[in-house]
């Protein structure tokens, strides 16, 4: 049952994002930026999804230090997992973005930096949970970074930021009008990315429970 | 009130139980011998009596509180695998440490009277890095004896301890019953540890296979345990 | 025993194991060293250059050689299983996370005001003019380096791979307080004092000193009992 709403969920969010697609193209192109410009319809809801998966990370990371149970952990890794995949994503389109339209690949601009570093956290965040093996353990520790991790974000962000405004570098996007009848195609977006986020999750969610029951089955039959 | 009490504990490596509904007591003044074969159990119920690890269902009480709190964990001793003493410091600098991380009167003294106790007098400025081996086992049991607990919990305390080593320990230990203190030692040696206790518990694949006074017969033949409560 | 005292004791014996092999602060020190060298051959350090980098430069060698103690904070620990003895003693957790941030922070901070004049002498570059604000510039972000460094040592203790470990989650959560370390000392070795302009970068460390030294003082317990 659960596997029926999530296919039909899955294909949802596909179909809205194929439809939607289909729409911005055949939006006016933007005076100054041309086609690329609509790169902000995909953009800007990764982002969204991304800060959502950090919010939740930290959550679930709470809720599993203070109640012990699994699921939080669970939670966690497949939140923060799929969180760092939207961010990879949000960082290659938005250097992509930059190539088009400043001819270089990368700028230390504030947001694409913070972006980078808060991957950096994410990234961090997984690879603590590969180096330990026992699960108690690995749930406790990777908790206690996420929480780290998250206070870390704000403060990432707003030191970035400032340091930017005292030293100037090329700003990838400086906005452009948004003309209203664009909004409801962005909102339909965001909709389906944030859809599509909670499908994967949920996918995520159940492979790793899956992994728990058999590292401790066969842990159980070394036992024997 | 019993001085150990361990009630239903439970503990879970991810979703393996390591310890299954175990539940032993240990009056004051006895001493109870845990045995079992490797991957029993022993040291993970050990550290759990001792605070390092909590359980994931029941609980531990000792003189009816929990391990974790601080008074209570004035009154534990302990020796695990290791001699918990570092080599960089002196014999008398350790225990001088650990001394005043346990909050004693005179820190110092009690050190020095501890090392006299342990045969290691001679050698109480010297790095422990330095030591033999059996010398670094006697620090060890310096250091767990020093704040005169009142329950001691040791992992395997005879493996590879030299005689002197052996002898310290079972003169202590039998003072420290005879003054009333308690004793939990997990061993493989059941022999030496039959000596001592007056009470074992067998832990099987994390459960309690077994769990009484010493009969003379266990003495005599201490295999008899194992083939009657044990499984192969 | 009061708090402390107990964080004193942890400190000094630290301190003392240290002191007697010196084999960490050593090994920091020439590594400070090394990185001061080669850093003399990635770019021509005229002094206009350097003093624009000079920020820049040093909490790299600083959160480099720091590392190295960093690392060492609660690995120290684990031969002969001392660190079993520690939790067993009747000590809170954050009395022995504090005991060793201070060792580190005092063995940290010596690293680097040793590695100052010899990056004065190598870089011809006079730092001395705003020392008093440069000294609570270093022992802010040495702070944050330490409070970070050392919880995450106890983090990592067990776990594989800990000499690469460690770095990787380090490092990034202290690029807002090296960032703002960094700015505070280009400007105060160029001869600027703290002003307007960079007494934002002030404020955040102190607040990224404060926030973290009480997160980590929440959680230590956790990691070391679980």
């Amino acid at each position: 049952m659960r596997e029926k709403i999530l296919y039909i969920l899955g294909i949802a969010a596909l179909l809205i994002l194929a439809w939607n697609i289909n729409a911005i193209a055949r939006l006016p192109e933007e005076t100054q930026q041309g086609v690329t410009f609509k790169i902000i319809f995909f953009h800007v809801p990764m982002w969204a999804a991304a800060v959502t998966a950090a919010c939740a990370a930290l959550l679930a990371s709470v809720g599993f230090l203070v109640t012990k149970n699994f699921r939080f952990d669970a939670a966690a890794v497949a939140v923060t997992e799929v969180g760092l995949a939207f961010t990879t994503v949000g960082l290659v389109t938005g250097s992509i973005w930059g190539r088009e339209i400043w001819g270089i690949w990368w700028t230390w601009d504030a947001r694409l930096t913070s972006a980078l570093v808060c991957w950096l956290l994410y990234a961090g965040y997984l690879m603590l949970r590969k180096a330990i093996e026992e699960p108690t353990q690995r749930a406790t520790f990777a908790a206690v970074f996420s929480i780290f991790a998250f206070l870390d974000v704000p403060i990432v962000v707003f030191s970035i930021k400032w340091w930017r405004t005292q030293h100037p570098a090329p700003v990838f996007w400086a906005g452009g009008s948004f003309p209203p009848d664009w909004t409801m195609h962005f909102l339909w977006n965001m909709a389906a990315m944030l859809l599509l986020g909670i499908v994967m999750v949920a996918v995520r969610l159940r492979q790793e429970e899956a992994q728990r029951e058999i590292d401790s089955l066969r842990r159980m039959a070394h036992a024997l | 009130m019993s001085a150990v009490a361990v009630d239903g504990v439970w503990k879970f490596y991810g979703d393996f139980p390591a310890l299954r509904d175990v539940r032993m007591e240990a009056a004051a003044g006895s001493c109870l011998a845990l045995i079992g074969r490797n991957g029993a159990g022993k040291t993970t119920l050990l550290r759990i009596i001792a605070g390092f690890s909590r359980p994931g269902r029941g609980q531990v009480r000792i003189f009816g509180n929990q391990p974790r709190e601080t008074e209570t964990r004035r009154q534990i001793g302990f020796i695990g695998h290791g001699i918990s003493v570092y080599d960089e410091l002196s014999a008398l600098e350790n225990l001088t440490l650990f001394g005043r991380l346990y909050g004693l009167g005179d820190p110092r003294r009690s050190a020095l009277e501890w090392l006299e106790r342990t045969g290691l007098e001679r050698v109480r400025n010297g790095l422990v890095r330095e030591f033999s081996r059996g010398m670094r086992q006697r620090l060890a049991v310096a250091r767990a004896f020093l704040h005169e607990p009142s329950v001691l919990l040791l992992d395997e305390p005879f493996t590879a301890l030299d005689d002197r080593a052996i002898a310290v320990l079972q003169t202590l230990l039998r003072q420290a019953l005879a003054e009333g203190k308690t004793v939990i030692l997990s061993t493989h040696q059941l022999r030496e540890a039959l000596e001592l206790a007056t009470h074992v518990a067998l832990l099987n694949r994390g459960q309690t296979a077994f769990c009484g006074p010493t009969t003379p017969e266990m003495v005599a033949d201490p295999g008899l345990i194992y083939a009657r409560y044990g499984e192969g | 025993m009061g708090f402390f005292r107990q964080v004193l004791t942890i400190a000094a014996k630290d301190l003392r194991a240290e002191l007697r092999t010196k084999e960490a602060i050593n090994a920091s020190l020439a590594f400070a060293l090394v990185i001061l060298v080669l850093f003399s051959f990635a770019f021509d350090p005229t002094e206009d250059t350097t003093r624009e980098i000079s920020g820049g430069l040093l909490w790299i060698v600083y959160a480099f050689a720091g590392a190295l103690l960093l690392n060492r904070s609660f690995a120290r620990e684990l031969p002969n299983d001392c660190l079993d003895a520690l939790i067993a003693a009747p000590i809170s957790g954050a009395a022995l996370y504090l005991g060793k941030a201070v060792a580190n922070f005092l063995l940290v901070f010596a690293v680097e005001l040793i590695s100052l004049p010899v990056f004065g002498i190598f870089y011809n570059v006079r730092w001395t003019s705003q020392f008093g604000e440069l000294m609570l510039v270093l022992a802010l972000g040495t702070w944050a380096m330490t409070v970070i460094g050392t919880i995450f040592s106890a983090l990592t203790v067990n776990i594989r791979l800990r000499e690469v470990m460690l770095p990787m989650l380090t490092y990034p959560i202290l690029v807002p307080a090296l960032l703002g370390a960094m700015q505070l000392t280009t400007a105060l070795v160029a001869g600027r004092p703290i002003g307007p302009d960079t007494v934002a970068w002030l404020k955040m460390l102190i607040g990224f000193d404060v926030v973290y030294t009480a997160v980590s003082l929440v959680l230590v317990e956790t990691v070391l009992v679980g």
